[in-house]
Protein backbone atom coordinates (compact mmCIF):
# COMPACT_ATOMS: atom_id res chain seq x y z
CA UNK A 1 0.00 0.00 0.00
CA UNK A 2 2.79 2.33 0.94
CA UNK A 3 4.31 2.00 -2.52
CA UNK A 4 1.18 3.03 -4.42
CA UNK A 5 2.19 6.70 -4.67
CA UNK A 6 5.63 5.60 -5.84
CA UNK A 7 4.17 3.60 -8.71
CA UNK A 8 1.73 6.40 -9.50
CA UNK A 9 4.64 8.86 -9.76
CA UNK A 10 6.65 6.60 -12.05
CA UNK A 11 3.66 5.86 -14.29
CA UNK A 12 3.02 9.60 -14.50
CA UNK A 13 6.69 10.31 -15.31
CA UNK A 14 7.26 7.55 -17.85
CA UNK A 15 4.00 7.03 -19.77
CA UNK A 16 4.42 10.26 -21.79
CA UNK A 17 8.01 9.34 -22.62
CA UNK A 18 7.11 5.80 -23.68
CA UNK A 19 4.27 7.07 -25.88
CA UNK A 20 6.55 9.59 -27.59
CA UNK A 21 9.25 6.99 -28.21
CA UNK A 22 6.82 4.32 -29.52
CA UNK A 23 5.12 6.79 -31.86
CA UNK A 24 8.49 7.81 -33.35
CA UNK A 25 8.48 4.44 -35.12
CA UNK A 26 5.05 5.05 -36.62
CA UNK A 27 4.71 4.52 -40.37
CA UNK A 28 1.78 6.96 -40.62
CA UNK A 29 1.76 10.76 -40.54
CA UNK A 30 0.18 11.07 -37.14
CA UNK A 31 1.89 10.94 -33.76
CA UNK A 32 -1.42 9.60 -32.35
CA UNK A 33 -2.58 6.65 -34.48
CA UNK A 34 -0.35 3.64 -34.89
CA UNK A 35 -0.21 2.32 -38.46
CA UNK A 36 2.81 0.05 -38.57
CA UNK A 37 6.52 0.11 -37.84
CA UNK A 38 8.87 2.30 -39.86
CA UNK A 39 12.09 4.24 -39.48
CA UNK A 40 11.05 6.82 -42.04
CA UNK A 41 10.80 9.68 -39.52
CA UNK A 42 14.42 9.11 -38.53
CA UNK A 43 15.28 9.49 -42.22
CA UNK A 44 13.28 12.73 -42.39
CA UNK A 45 15.06 13.90 -39.26
CA UNK A 46 18.52 13.20 -40.66
CA UNK A 47 17.63 15.13 -43.82
CA UNK A 48 16.17 18.13 -42.00
CA UNK A 49 18.40 21.12 -42.71
CA UNK A 50 16.85 23.27 -39.94
CA UNK A 51 17.49 20.65 -37.30
CA UNK A 52 21.04 20.09 -38.44
CA UNK A 53 21.76 23.82 -38.22
CA UNK A 54 20.14 23.96 -34.78
CA UNK A 55 22.10 20.96 -33.58
CA UNK A 56 25.36 22.46 -34.84
CA UNK A 57 24.63 25.76 -33.07
CA UNK A 58 23.68 23.96 -29.87
CA UNK A 59 26.89 21.95 -29.85
CA UNK A 60 29.01 25.09 -30.42
CA UNK A 61 27.24 26.90 -27.59
CA UNK A 62 27.39 23.90 -25.25
CA UNK A 63 31.07 23.18 -25.93
CA UNK A 64 32.12 26.83 -25.61
CA UNK A 65 30.09 27.61 -22.52
CA UNK A 66 31.17 24.34 -20.88
CA UNK A 67 34.86 25.13 -21.46
CA UNK A 68 34.41 28.62 -19.99
CA UNK A 69 32.27 27.39 -17.09
CA UNK A 70 34.66 24.58 -16.19
CA UNK A 71 37.62 26.94 -15.79
CA UNK A 72 35.69 29.68 -14.00
CA UNK A 73 33.64 27.28 -11.87
CA UNK A 74 36.58 25.16 -10.71
CA UNK A 75 38.66 28.19 -9.66
CA UNK A 76 35.63 29.70 -7.97
CA UNK A 77 34.87 26.51 -6.05
CA UNK A 78 38.42 26.24 -4.70
CA UNK A 79 38.45 29.93 -3.85
CA UNK A 80 35.11 29.79 -2.05
CA UNK A 81 35.98 26.65 -0.12
CA UNK A 82 39.51 27.55 0.91
CA UNK A 83 39.91 31.31 0.82
CA UNK A 84 36.78 33.04 2.02
CA UNK A 85 33.84 32.75 4.38
CA UNK A 86 31.85 35.55 2.75
CA UNK A 87 28.11 34.78 2.62
CA UNK A 88 27.69 37.36 -0.14
CA UNK A 89 30.16 35.64 -2.47
CA UNK A 90 28.45 32.33 -1.68
CA UNK A 91 25.11 33.85 -2.61
CA UNK A 92 26.42 35.22 -5.91
CA UNK A 93 27.79 31.80 -6.82
CA UNK A 94 24.48 30.02 -6.11
CA UNK A 95 22.05 32.68 -7.37
CA UNK A 96 22.01 31.44 -11.01
CA UNK A 97 20.60 28.14 -9.75
CA UNK A 98 17.51 29.59 -8.06
CA UNK A 99 16.91 32.65 -10.24
CA UNK A 100 13.92 32.14 -12.59
CA UNK A 101 15.39 31.72 -16.08
CA UNK A 102 13.15 34.39 -17.58
CA UNK A 103 14.54 37.02 -15.19
CA UNK A 104 18.14 36.22 -16.14
CA UNK A 105 17.07 36.12 -19.80
CA UNK A 106 15.61 39.64 -19.88
CA UNK A 107 18.48 40.95 -17.76
CA UNK A 108 21.00 39.62 -20.26
CA UNK A 109 18.97 40.98 -23.17
CA UNK A 110 19.03 44.42 -21.53
CA UNK A 111 22.75 44.05 -20.79
CA UNK A 112 23.61 43.11 -24.39
CA UNK A 113 21.56 46.09 -25.60
CA UNK A 114 23.48 48.34 -23.21
CA UNK A 115 26.94 47.19 -24.33
CA UNK A 116 25.69 46.98 -27.93
CA UNK A 117 26.64 43.37 -28.48
CA UNK A 118 24.93 42.05 -31.59
CA UNK A 119 22.89 38.97 -30.74
CA UNK A 120 24.25 35.79 -32.29
CA UNK A 121 25.73 32.57 -31.02
CA UNK A 122 28.30 34.33 -28.83
CA UNK A 123 25.57 35.99 -26.81
CA UNK A 124 23.99 32.60 -26.02
CA UNK A 125 27.37 31.04 -25.23
CA UNK A 126 28.26 33.81 -22.76
CA UNK A 127 24.79 33.60 -21.19
CA UNK A 128 24.96 29.84 -20.74
CA UNK A 129 28.33 30.15 -19.01
CA UNK A 130 26.54 32.04 -16.20
CA UNK A 131 24.54 29.05 -14.93
CA UNK A 132 27.29 26.70 -16.15
CA UNK A 133 29.84 28.34 -13.85
CA UNK A 134 27.44 28.07 -10.91
CA UNK A 135 26.77 24.39 -11.70
CA UNK A 136 30.46 23.46 -12.00
CA UNK A 137 31.28 25.39 -8.82
CA UNK A 138 28.52 23.56 -6.90
CA UNK A 139 29.63 20.09 -8.04
CA UNK A 140 33.33 20.76 -7.45
CA UNK A 141 32.58 22.07 -3.96
CA UNK A 142 30.86 18.85 -2.95
CA UNK A 143 33.99 17.04 -4.12
CA UNK A 144 36.22 19.50 -2.21
CA UNK A 145 34.33 18.74 0.97
CA UNK A 146 35.57 15.14 0.80
CA UNK A 147 39.21 15.91 -0.01
CA UNK A 148 41.82 16.38 2.66
CA UNK A 149 43.27 19.94 2.87
CA UNK A 150 46.30 18.64 4.78
CA UNK A 151 47.80 17.37 1.51
CA UNK A 152 47.78 20.93 0.20
CA UNK A 153 49.31 22.19 3.43
CA UNK A 154 52.02 19.53 3.21
CA UNK A 155 52.79 20.60 -0.34
CA UNK A 156 53.20 24.20 0.82
CA UNK A 157 55.33 23.23 3.80
CA UNK A 158 57.64 21.40 1.37
CA UNK A 159 58.10 24.69 -0.46
CA UNK A 160 55.72 24.40 -3.44
CA UNK A 161 54.18 27.70 -4.49
CA UNK A 162 50.42 28.27 -4.83
CA UNK A 163 50.32 27.44 -8.51
CA UNK A 164 52.29 24.19 -8.18
CA UNK A 165 50.14 23.10 -5.25
CA UNK A 166 46.95 23.83 -7.19
CA UNK A 167 48.20 22.11 -10.35
CA UNK A 168 49.82 19.03 -8.79
CA UNK A 169 47.73 18.43 -5.66
CA UNK A 170 44.36 20.20 -5.64
CA UNK A 171 43.34 19.72 -9.27
CA UNK A 172 44.14 16.00 -9.62
CA UNK A 173 42.19 15.19 -6.47
CA UNK A 174 39.26 17.23 -7.82
CA UNK A 175 39.34 15.69 -11.31
CA UNK A 176 36.24 13.46 -11.02
CA UNK A 177 34.26 16.41 -9.67
CA UNK A 178 35.49 18.70 -12.44
CA UNK A 179 34.49 16.17 -15.12
CA UNK A 180 31.07 15.62 -13.51
CA UNK A 181 30.58 19.40 -13.27
CA UNK A 182 31.56 19.88 -16.91
CA UNK A 183 29.12 17.18 -18.04
CA UNK A 184 26.40 18.82 -15.98
CA UNK A 185 27.11 22.24 -17.53
CA UNK A 186 27.09 20.65 -21.00
CA UNK A 187 23.74 18.91 -20.44
CA UNK A 188 22.19 22.06 -18.97
CA UNK A 189 23.33 24.09 -21.97
CA UNK A 190 22.07 21.58 -24.55
CA UNK A 191 18.60 21.63 -22.97
CA UNK A 192 18.34 25.31 -22.21
CA UNK A 193 15.58 27.14 -24.04
CA UNK A 194 14.36 30.32 -22.35
CA UNK A 195 17.69 32.18 -22.10
CA UNK A 196 18.67 31.07 -25.62
CA UNK A 197 15.28 32.23 -26.91
CA UNK A 198 15.93 35.75 -25.60
CA UNK A 199 19.62 36.05 -26.41
CA UNK A 200 20.08 34.19 -29.72
CA UNK A 201 20.32 36.16 -32.94
CA UNK A 202 17.58 35.47 -35.53
CA UNK A 203 20.12 33.72 -37.78
CA UNK A 204 21.46 31.43 -35.08
CA UNK A 205 18.71 29.37 -33.45
CA UNK A 206 19.80 26.60 -31.09
CA UNK A 207 18.13 23.18 -31.26
CA UNK A 208 15.56 23.91 -28.51
CA UNK A 209 14.52 27.05 -30.41
CA UNK A 210 14.07 24.94 -33.57
CA UNK A 211 12.01 22.39 -31.59
CA UNK A 212 9.90 25.21 -30.15
CA UNK A 213 9.00 26.55 -33.58
CA UNK A 214 8.32 23.01 -34.87
CA UNK A 215 5.98 22.22 -31.97
CA UNK A 216 4.19 25.53 -32.38
CA UNK A 217 3.73 24.86 -36.06
CA UNK A 218 2.17 21.45 -35.54
CA UNK A 219 2.85 17.93 -34.37
CA UNK A 220 4.55 15.35 -36.61
CA UNK A 221 6.29 12.05 -35.78
CA UNK A 222 9.52 13.73 -36.85
CA UNK A 223 9.46 15.55 -33.49
CA UNK A 224 8.95 12.15 -31.81
CA UNK A 225 12.01 10.80 -33.62
CA UNK A 226 14.05 13.82 -32.53
CA UNK A 227 12.77 13.39 -28.98
CA UNK A 228 13.82 9.74 -28.97
CA UNK A 229 17.34 10.56 -30.14
CA UNK A 230 17.66 13.32 -27.51
CA UNK A 231 16.31 10.99 -24.82
CA UNK A 232 18.89 8.35 -25.71
CA UNK A 233 21.70 10.94 -25.59
CA UNK A 234 20.69 12.52 -22.27
CA UNK A 235 19.96 9.17 -20.59
CA UNK A 236 23.46 7.98 -21.54
CA UNK A 237 25.07 11.23 -20.39
CA UNK A 238 23.25 11.22 -17.05
CA UNK A 239 24.13 7.61 -16.34
CA UNK A 240 27.77 8.47 -17.12
CA UNK A 241 27.66 11.44 -14.72
CA UNK A 242 26.08 9.20 -12.11
CA UNK A 243 28.93 6.70 -12.40
CA UNK A 244 31.56 9.45 -12.25
CA UNK A 245 29.98 11.08 -9.23
CA UNK A 246 29.84 7.72 -7.50
CA UNK A 247 33.50 7.16 -8.33
CA UNK A 248 34.22 10.65 -7.05
CA UNK A 249 32.43 9.87 -3.82
CA UNK A 250 34.07 6.53 -3.11
CA UNK A 251 37.65 7.17 -4.01
CA UNK B 1 50.62 38.68 0.63
CA UNK B 2 51.00 35.51 -1.40
CA UNK B 3 47.69 34.23 -0.03
CA UNK B 4 46.04 37.44 -1.14
CA UNK B 5 47.28 37.03 -4.70
CA UNK B 6 46.12 33.42 -4.72
CA UNK B 7 42.69 34.34 -3.45
CA UNK B 8 42.40 36.95 -6.15
CA UNK B 9 43.40 34.50 -8.91
CA UNK B 10 40.94 31.87 -7.72
CA UNK B 11 37.92 34.02 -6.91
CA UNK B 12 38.52 36.93 -9.28
CA UNK B 13 37.65 35.52 -12.72
CA UNK B 14 34.46 33.70 -11.72
CA UNK B 15 33.11 36.51 -9.58
CA UNK B 16 33.96 39.13 -12.20
CA UNK B 17 32.10 37.06 -14.78
CA UNK B 18 29.03 36.51 -12.62
CA UNK B 19 29.01 40.19 -11.67
CA UNK B 20 29.15 41.36 -15.28
CA UNK B 21 26.64 38.87 -16.68
CA UNK B 22 24.30 38.38 -13.75
CA UNK B 23 24.51 41.09 -11.10
CA UNK B 24 24.71 43.95 -13.61
CA UNK B 25 21.81 42.53 -15.70
CA UNK B 26 19.70 42.20 -12.55
CA UNK B 27 20.48 45.79 -11.59
CA UNK B 28 19.46 46.79 -15.13
CA UNK B 29 16.10 45.01 -14.75
CA UNK B 30 15.63 46.79 -11.44
CA UNK B 31 16.44 50.19 -12.94
CA UNK B 32 14.25 49.61 -16.00
CA UNK B 33 11.25 49.20 -13.75
CA UNK B 34 11.40 52.81 -12.59
CA UNK B 35 11.79 54.29 -16.06
CA UNK B 36 9.25 54.95 -18.79
CA UNK B 37 9.03 53.64 -22.25
CA UNK B 38 9.96 56.19 -24.89
CA UNK B 39 7.68 56.79 -27.83
CA UNK B 40 9.72 54.58 -30.15
CA UNK B 41 10.47 51.81 -27.68
CA UNK B 42 13.49 53.53 -26.17
CA UNK B 43 13.91 54.57 -22.58
CA UNK B 44 13.00 57.83 -20.89
CA UNK B 45 15.31 58.31 -17.93
CA UNK B 46 12.78 59.89 -15.63
CA UNK B 47 11.87 57.94 -12.52
CA UNK B 48 8.24 56.92 -12.34
CA UNK B 49 6.02 54.66 -10.28
CA UNK B 50 3.75 54.13 -13.25
CA UNK B 51 4.97 50.63 -14.06
CA UNK B 52 4.24 49.42 -10.58
CA UNK B 53 0.81 51.05 -10.66
CA UNK B 54 0.08 49.19 -13.89
CA UNK B 55 0.57 45.88 -12.11
CA UNK B 56 -2.76 46.61 -10.41
CA UNK B 57 -4.56 47.32 -13.66
CA UNK B 58 -7.35 44.63 -13.65
CA UNK B 59 -6.08 43.33 -16.99
CA UNK B 60 -2.61 42.52 -15.63
CA UNK B 61 -3.70 41.80 -12.07
CA UNK B 62 -5.94 39.06 -13.48
CA UNK B 63 -2.96 37.44 -15.22
CA UNK B 64 -0.88 37.65 -12.04
CA UNK B 65 -3.67 36.09 -9.97
CA UNK B 66 -4.20 33.33 -12.56
CA UNK B 67 -0.47 32.61 -12.56
CA UNK B 68 -0.35 32.37 -8.76
CA UNK B 69 -3.39 30.07 -8.82
CA UNK B 70 -2.03 27.75 -11.51
CA UNK B 71 1.45 27.61 -9.98
CA UNK B 72 -0.16 27.17 -6.53
CA UNK B 73 -2.37 24.26 -7.63
CA UNK B 74 0.66 22.67 -9.32
CA UNK B 75 2.67 23.03 -6.10
CA UNK B 76 -0.09 21.52 -3.92
CA UNK B 77 -0.53 18.56 -6.30
CA UNK B 78 3.25 18.07 -6.40
CA UNK B 79 3.30 17.99 -2.60
CA UNK B 80 0.36 15.56 -2.35
CA UNK B 81 1.96 13.17 -4.82
CA UNK B 82 5.59 13.93 -3.97
CA UNK B 83 5.50 13.52 -0.18
CA UNK B 84 4.22 9.92 -0.11
CA UNK B 85 6.51 9.12 -3.04
CA UNK B 86 9.56 10.46 -1.21
CA UNK B 87 8.46 8.60 1.93
CA UNK B 88 8.15 5.33 -0.03
CA UNK B 89 11.56 5.86 -1.68
CA UNK B 90 13.35 6.29 1.66
CA UNK B 91 11.80 3.03 2.89
CA UNK B 92 13.14 1.05 -0.10
CA UNK B 93 16.14 -1.27 0.28
CA UNK B 94 19.38 0.68 -0.48
CA UNK B 95 19.92 -0.79 -3.94
CA UNK B 96 16.40 0.03 -5.12
CA UNK B 97 16.63 3.44 -3.52
CA UNK B 98 19.45 4.39 -5.90
CA UNK B 99 17.53 3.01 -8.86
CA UNK B 100 14.39 4.93 -7.85
CA UNK B 101 16.31 8.18 -7.43
CA UNK B 102 17.97 7.86 -10.84
CA UNK B 103 14.64 6.95 -12.45
CA UNK B 104 13.15 10.01 -10.79
CA UNK B 105 15.66 12.48 -12.25
CA UNK B 106 16.06 10.92 -15.71
CA UNK B 107 12.91 12.48 -17.23
CA UNK B 108 13.89 15.74 -15.60
CA UNK B 109 17.04 15.87 -17.70
CA UNK B 110 15.29 15.41 -21.01
CA UNK B 111 14.54 18.43 -23.08
CA UNK B 112 11.85 20.55 -21.50
CA UNK B 113 10.10 21.24 -24.82
CA UNK B 114 10.02 17.54 -25.64
CA UNK B 115 8.42 16.80 -22.28
CA UNK B 116 5.79 19.44 -22.95
CA UNK B 117 5.27 18.11 -26.46
CA UNK B 118 4.59 14.65 -24.98
CA UNK B 119 1.54 16.09 -23.27
CA UNK B 120 0.19 17.48 -26.55
CA UNK B 121 0.43 13.94 -27.91
CA UNK B 122 -1.27 12.51 -24.81
CA UNK B 123 -4.08 15.03 -24.40
CA UNK B 124 -5.07 15.81 -27.98
CA UNK B 125 -8.54 14.63 -29.15
CA UNK B 126 -6.98 11.62 -30.92
CA UNK B 127 -4.43 11.08 -28.14
CA UNK B 128 -3.89 8.23 -25.71
CA UNK B 129 -5.98 9.62 -22.85
CA UNK B 130 -9.07 10.15 -25.01
CA UNK B 131 -8.48 6.80 -26.71
CA UNK B 132 -8.40 5.04 -23.37
CA UNK B 133 -11.50 6.83 -22.09
CA UNK B 134 -13.56 6.04 -25.21
CA UNK B 135 -12.14 2.52 -25.38
CA UNK B 136 -13.32 1.80 -21.84
CA UNK B 137 -16.70 3.27 -22.76
CA UNK B 138 -16.39 6.05 -20.20
CA UNK B 139 -17.08 8.76 -22.77
CA UNK B 140 -18.64 8.76 -26.24
CA UNK B 141 -16.97 11.80 -27.71
CA UNK B 142 -13.32 12.77 -27.24
CA UNK B 143 -12.99 15.40 -24.52
CA UNK B 144 -11.35 18.74 -25.12
CA UNK B 145 -8.43 18.26 -22.74
CA UNK B 146 -5.83 20.33 -24.47
CA UNK B 147 -5.84 24.13 -24.37
CA UNK B 148 -7.55 24.19 -20.98
CA UNK B 149 -6.14 25.16 -17.59
CA UNK B 150 -5.85 21.58 -16.27
CA UNK B 151 -3.58 20.83 -19.23
CA UNK B 152 -1.27 23.64 -18.07
CA UNK B 153 -1.23 22.24 -14.53
CA UNK B 154 -0.49 18.74 -15.89
CA UNK B 155 2.42 20.08 -17.96
CA UNK B 156 3.88 22.08 -15.05
CA UNK B 157 3.45 19.19 -12.62
CA UNK B 158 5.15 16.86 -15.06
CA UNK B 159 8.02 19.27 -15.51
CA UNK B 160 8.75 20.00 -11.85
CA UNK B 161 7.54 17.06 -9.72
CA UNK B 162 11.09 15.67 -9.21
CA UNK B 163 12.09 19.03 -7.70
CA UNK B 164 9.55 18.39 -4.93
CA UNK B 165 10.52 14.76 -4.33
CA UNK B 166 14.31 15.24 -4.13
CA UNK B 167 14.56 17.63 -1.13
CA UNK B 168 11.88 15.60 0.67
CA UNK B 169 13.88 12.39 0.11
CA UNK B 170 16.98 14.07 1.52
CA UNK B 171 15.13 15.28 4.63
CA UNK B 172 13.25 12.02 5.30
CA UNK B 173 16.44 10.07 4.81
CA UNK B 174 18.24 12.09 7.46
CA UNK B 175 15.43 11.67 9.93
CA UNK B 176 16.35 9.96 13.15
CA UNK B 177 14.41 6.69 13.50
CA UNK B 178 15.01 6.77 17.23
CA UNK B 179 12.64 9.71 17.52
CA UNK B 180 9.87 7.63 15.95
CA UNK B 181 10.72 4.69 18.22
CA UNK B 182 10.56 7.01 21.21
CA UNK B 183 7.15 8.22 20.04
CA UNK B 184 5.98 4.62 19.68
CA UNK B 185 7.34 3.69 23.10
CA UNK B 186 5.43 6.60 24.59
CA UNK B 187 2.29 5.10 23.13
CA UNK B 188 1.83 7.13 19.94
CA UNK B 189 0.12 5.35 17.07
CA UNK B 190 1.98 5.51 13.71
CA UNK B 191 -0.38 8.19 12.37
CA UNK B 192 0.07 10.31 15.47
CA UNK B 193 3.86 9.82 15.41
CA UNK B 194 3.90 10.89 11.77
CA UNK B 195 1.87 14.03 12.48
CA UNK B 196 3.83 15.14 15.55
CA UNK B 197 7.34 13.97 14.67
CA UNK B 198 7.97 13.23 10.98
CA UNK B 199 5.87 15.99 9.45
CA UNK B 200 7.15 18.91 11.58
CA UNK B 201 10.75 17.77 11.12
CA UNK B 202 10.35 17.64 7.34
CA UNK B 203 8.64 21.03 7.15
CA UNK B 204 11.73 22.96 5.91
CA UNK B 205 12.12 20.41 3.10
CA UNK B 206 8.42 20.74 2.28
CA UNK B 207 8.87 24.48 1.91
CA UNK B 208 12.07 24.00 -0.14
CA UNK B 209 10.22 21.64 -2.48
CA UNK B 210 7.34 24.11 -2.78
CA UNK B 211 9.77 26.91 -3.70
CA UNK B 212 11.47 24.66 -6.27
CA UNK B 213 8.11 23.87 -7.92
CA UNK B 214 6.33 27.19 -7.53
CA UNK B 215 9.10 29.49 -8.79
CA UNK B 216 9.79 27.88 -12.19
CA UNK B 217 6.05 27.23 -12.64
CA UNK B 218 5.07 30.85 -12.25
CA UNK B 219 7.79 32.14 -14.57
CA UNK B 220 7.03 29.55 -17.27
CA UNK B 221 5.74 30.76 -20.60
CA UNK B 222 6.24 27.64 -22.73
CA UNK B 223 3.71 25.37 -21.03
CA UNK B 224 0.89 27.96 -20.99
CA UNK B 225 1.54 28.68 -24.64
CA UNK B 226 1.83 25.11 -25.94
CA UNK B 227 -0.70 23.39 -23.65
CA UNK B 228 -2.91 26.37 -22.82
CA UNK B 229 -3.25 27.32 -26.45
CA UNK B 230 -2.55 30.97 -25.71
CA UNK B 231 -6.00 31.32 -24.11
CA UNK B 232 -4.67 31.45 -20.59
CA UNK B 233 -1.66 33.70 -20.41
CA UNK B 234 0.58 33.52 -17.38
CA UNK B 235 2.92 36.24 -16.18
CA UNK B 236 5.82 34.64 -18.10
CA UNK B 237 3.92 35.12 -21.36
CA UNK B 238 3.34 38.78 -20.47
CA UNK B 239 7.04 39.34 -19.75
CA UNK B 240 7.99 37.69 -23.04
CA UNK B 241 5.47 39.79 -24.97
CA UNK B 242 6.55 43.04 -23.33
CA UNK B 243 10.16 42.36 -24.29
CA UNK B 244 9.83 40.78 -27.71
CA UNK B 245 6.53 42.11 -29.10
CA UNK B 246 5.26 45.24 -27.37
CA UNK B 247 8.82 46.50 -26.80
CA UNK B 248 7.79 47.92 -23.46
CA UNK B 249 10.88 46.84 -21.55
CA UNK B 250 10.20 48.91 -18.40
CA UNK B 251 6.84 47.23 -17.83
CA UNK B 252 8.22 43.80 -18.74
CA UNK B 253 11.00 44.31 -16.19
CA UNK B 254 8.42 45.33 -13.56
CA UNK B 255 6.40 42.16 -14.20
CA UNK B 256 9.57 40.08 -13.84
CA UNK B 257 10.31 41.85 -10.56
CA UNK B 258 6.87 40.82 -9.30
CA UNK B 259 8.00 37.21 -9.86
CA UNK B 260 11.30 37.89 -8.09
CA UNK B 261 9.40 39.47 -5.17
CA UNK B 262 7.40 36.25 -4.75
CA UNK B 263 10.65 34.27 -4.85
CA UNK B 264 12.16 36.45 -2.13
CA UNK B 265 9.11 36.06 0.13
CA UNK B 266 9.22 32.28 -0.31
CA UNK B 267 12.95 32.13 0.40
CA UNK B 268 12.45 34.16 3.57
CA UNK B 269 9.71 31.76 4.63
CA UNK B 270 12.06 28.87 3.97
CA UNK B 271 14.89 30.42 6.00
CA UNK B 272 12.46 31.18 8.82
CA UNK B 273 11.15 27.61 8.99
CA UNK B 274 14.66 26.14 8.93
CA UNK B 275 15.73 28.51 11.71
CA UNK B 276 12.66 27.70 13.78
CA UNK B 277 13.39 23.99 13.51
CA UNK B 278 17.00 24.60 14.50
CA UNK B 279 15.91 26.68 17.48
CA UNK B 280 13.53 23.93 18.57
CA UNK B 281 16.37 21.43 18.51
CA UNK B 282 18.67 23.57 20.59
CA UNK B 283 16.04 24.22 23.25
Amino acid sequence: MRRVPLWLTFVFLYVPIVVVVVMSFNAGDSPFNWSGFSLKWYGELAADEQIRTGLGNTLIVAAGSTALSTVLGTLLAVGLARHTRSKLLDAIATLPVILPDIVLAIGLLAFYALVQLTLGLYSVLLAHAVFGTAAVAAVVRTRLATTDPSLEEASRDLGANGFTTFWRITLPSLAPGVVAGALLAFTLSIDEFVIAFFTAGPQSPTLPIVIYSMVRFGVTPEINALATVLLAVTFTAILAVQRLTRLAGTR
Amino acid sequence: MRRLGERFTLLGPGLAYLTALMVVPLVLVLSYSIFQRGRFGGLVHEPTGENFARLFDPLYLDVLVTSVKLAGVTTVLALLLGYPTAYAITKLPPKWKTVALIALVLPFWTNFLIRTYAWIVLLSPAGLVNDALTGWGLIDEPLQLLYRRPAIVAGLLYAYLPLMVLPLCAALERMDDELLEAAANLGARPARAFLSVTLPLSLPAVITGCVFVFVPSIGNFVVPELLGGGQTAMVGNLVRDQFLKARDWPFGATLALAVVAMLVVLLMLQAWSARRLQGGRDA
